[in-house]
């Protein structure tokens, strides 16, 4: 048996008065990709933030390697292997390509990511390195983004919205990358909204409708009309 | 001959509104606070001098080896223990907190030192002077003061843009939470920049106290001399600041030139038109 990296438990995450999730529970094994899929508003870059520190759920835990991160700093949650990717990338805007990816590393895990390795992964960004990070194509800001979020050798990382405001071709090598990037054996929780893709690259599957679990399994074990119900709520 | 001199010596005193200025727009680069009483630490930090002066016999301006770090070290705690409690998306709760720390330095400065304008002696310094043309002459202290100033922000921008503590500065600047899911603790950071504003605070406060008498009162017209400095220079870009002290040193020397009472008027109209001509200042590096 895998041993679980992440189990969230009955969370629930309020904005003021408004409820984005009402009683989410998931769990991810180690080295697993899962897909999380909903349509806009459905609560996934919610989930993200709470499990980054980022937002405070009102109930519910969320265990990272079995141990809670209640009250923990977004900082603390990143030094114990949690990354994220956010959406819309949110790039610092007046460092360079490289001193975004050196930040990236500032909590210093050790392991396998090093600006060699994601260069070697993404030879433009060391072509760029001294640019702007804002100033490149949203492909390669993109790539800045994914080398920020390993730089810190994370075990969980949170992908949001890998593809969003890029060209087809962009997504496709990106998404060529992916095995490359998850080669190490991190667990990693992608939201995408290209669903059949979400549902090609991943082991498993959570749907998210209005703060809610509607539909959860193998990404190979449903049709897609049955995705499509749990997608729309319909 | 005369008007030359006039401009070398605005120039040389604009070293010092530059002073007035930086840590007021390094304050603000980083977190977006404009410190209402930062002209009261100016002032506050001349009078540590004084007391550190009185106590240890020191000359004033080796009492930065003692004022800066104190300053840099109250500024460290009162961004820890309080600015950071009311820093947030509402911009008006900092206003007030640091218009309130204005009015509370500016009485415990008069109850602790009296109301008497006081000036600390800087000894043959203040008396020394260049002749680099005749009738033009650069007194050491006014020279000291520019060169102080050129090498702060010469340094602050090193420290900005080539160190792990800028980049972190920048980051933080640019988007808070990100930074924080980097792993950065945004109090501190702001703790940081506010003590390194504050050591900035304490240069500009001794030369001030050498250059001029002081009284508790006199804070908030330094914070107009520092403000102008930015505007005209441009918010976020330091050395704009420095051009933007020069400017008003120089306004305000062709303002004394024509009529005694002119000086402080003829800098705030060089202020105003600048404003009108480019609103954002000569150099803006933050939208
Ligand atoms: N900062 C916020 N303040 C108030 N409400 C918010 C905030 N962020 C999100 N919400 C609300 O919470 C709900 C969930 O939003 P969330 O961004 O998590 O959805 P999402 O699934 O990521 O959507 P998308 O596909 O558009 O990215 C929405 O109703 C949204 O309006
Ligand atoms: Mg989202």
């Amino acid at each position: 048996m895998s041993e679980s990296i992440l189990e969230v438990q009955n969370l629930e995450v309020f904005y003021g008065n408004a409820q984005a999730i009402h009683g989410i529970s998931l769990t991810i094994e180690q080295g697993e990709l899962l897909s999380l899929i909903g349509s806009n508003g459905a609560g996934k870059s919610t989930l993200f933030k709470s499990i980054c520190g980022m937002v405070r759920p009102r109930s519910g835990t969320i265990n990272f390697k079995g141990q809670t991160t209640a009250g923990l700093s977004p900082a603390r949650i990143t030094e114990m292997g949690i990354a994220m990717v956010p959406e819309g990338r949110r790039l610092f805007r007046s460092l360079s390509v490289e001193e975004n990816l050196i930040l990236g590393g500032y909590v210093r895990r050790p392991g396998p990511w090093t600006l060699q390795k994601v260069y070697d992964v993404f030879p433009i960004l060391k072509e760029r390195k001294d640019y702007p990070a804002t100033s490149l194509s949203g492909g390669q800001q993109q790539m800045v983004a994914i080398g920020r979020a390993l730089m810190s050798n994370p075990e969980l990382l949170l992908l949001d919205e890998l593809s969003l405001g890029l060209a087809p071709v962009v997504i496709k090598d990106i998404y060529e990358l992916l095995p490359k990037i998850l080669g190490e054996g991190m667990a990693t929780i992608l939201v995408e909204q290209d669903v059949t893709r979400a549902m090609q690259v991943s082991d498993h599957f959570v749907c998210m409708l209005e703060g809610r679990i509607s539909l959860s399994g193998q990404s190979d074990a449903f049709s897609h009309d049955e995705i499509s119900a749990a997608y729309f709520g319909t | 001959m005369e008007w030359i001199n006039v401009i070398v010596q605005g120039v040389l005193i604009g070293g010092l509104y530059a002073l007035f200025a930086a840590g007021l727009s390094l304050i603000f680069g980083v977190m977006r606070l404009v410190n209402i009483a930062h002209g009261d630490f100016i002032v506050g930090a001349a009078y540590l001098a004084m007391v550190t002066i009185t106590m240890t016999g020191l000359h004033p301006l080796l009492s930065l080896v003692i004022v800066v770090p104190l300053m840099a070290a109250i500024g460290y705690a009162i961004q820890l223990g309080l600015l950071n409690r009311v820093l947030g998306d509402d911009i008006l709760p900092p206003l007030i907190v640091t218009f309130g720390l204005s009015i509370i330095l500016q009485n415990v400065l008069l109850t602790t030192f009296s109301a008497d304008s006081q000036k600390l002696n800087a000894g043959a310094l203040e008396i020394g002077s260049i002749p680099v043309l005749p009738g033009v002459d650069i007194g050491y202290m006014p020279l000291l003061t520019f060169v102080a100033a050129v090498a702060i922000i010469a340094g602050l921008q090193f420290l900005f843009y080539r160190t792990s503590m800028g980049r972190a500065f920048r980051a933080t600047s640019d988007d808070g939470e990100i930074a924080q899911i980097m792993g950065l603790d945004n109090r501190k950071v702001f703790a940081w920049a506010m003590a390194l504003s504050m050591a900035v605070v304490a240069v500009a406060g001794v030369f001030l106290a050498i250059r001029a008498n002081f009284d508790p009162f006199m804070g908030p017209s330094r914070l107009i001399f520092g403000f102008e400095a930015v505007i005209i220079g441009g918010l976020g870009n330091l050395w704009g600041t420095l051009i933007g002290g020069i400017i008003l040193g120089v306004a305000q020397g062709i303002g004394a030139q024509i009529d005694p009472g002119w000086q402080l008027l003829a800098g705030h109209i060089a202020f105003l038109v600048i404003l009108a001509v480019k609103p954002r200042g000569l150099f803006p590096r933050i939208d």
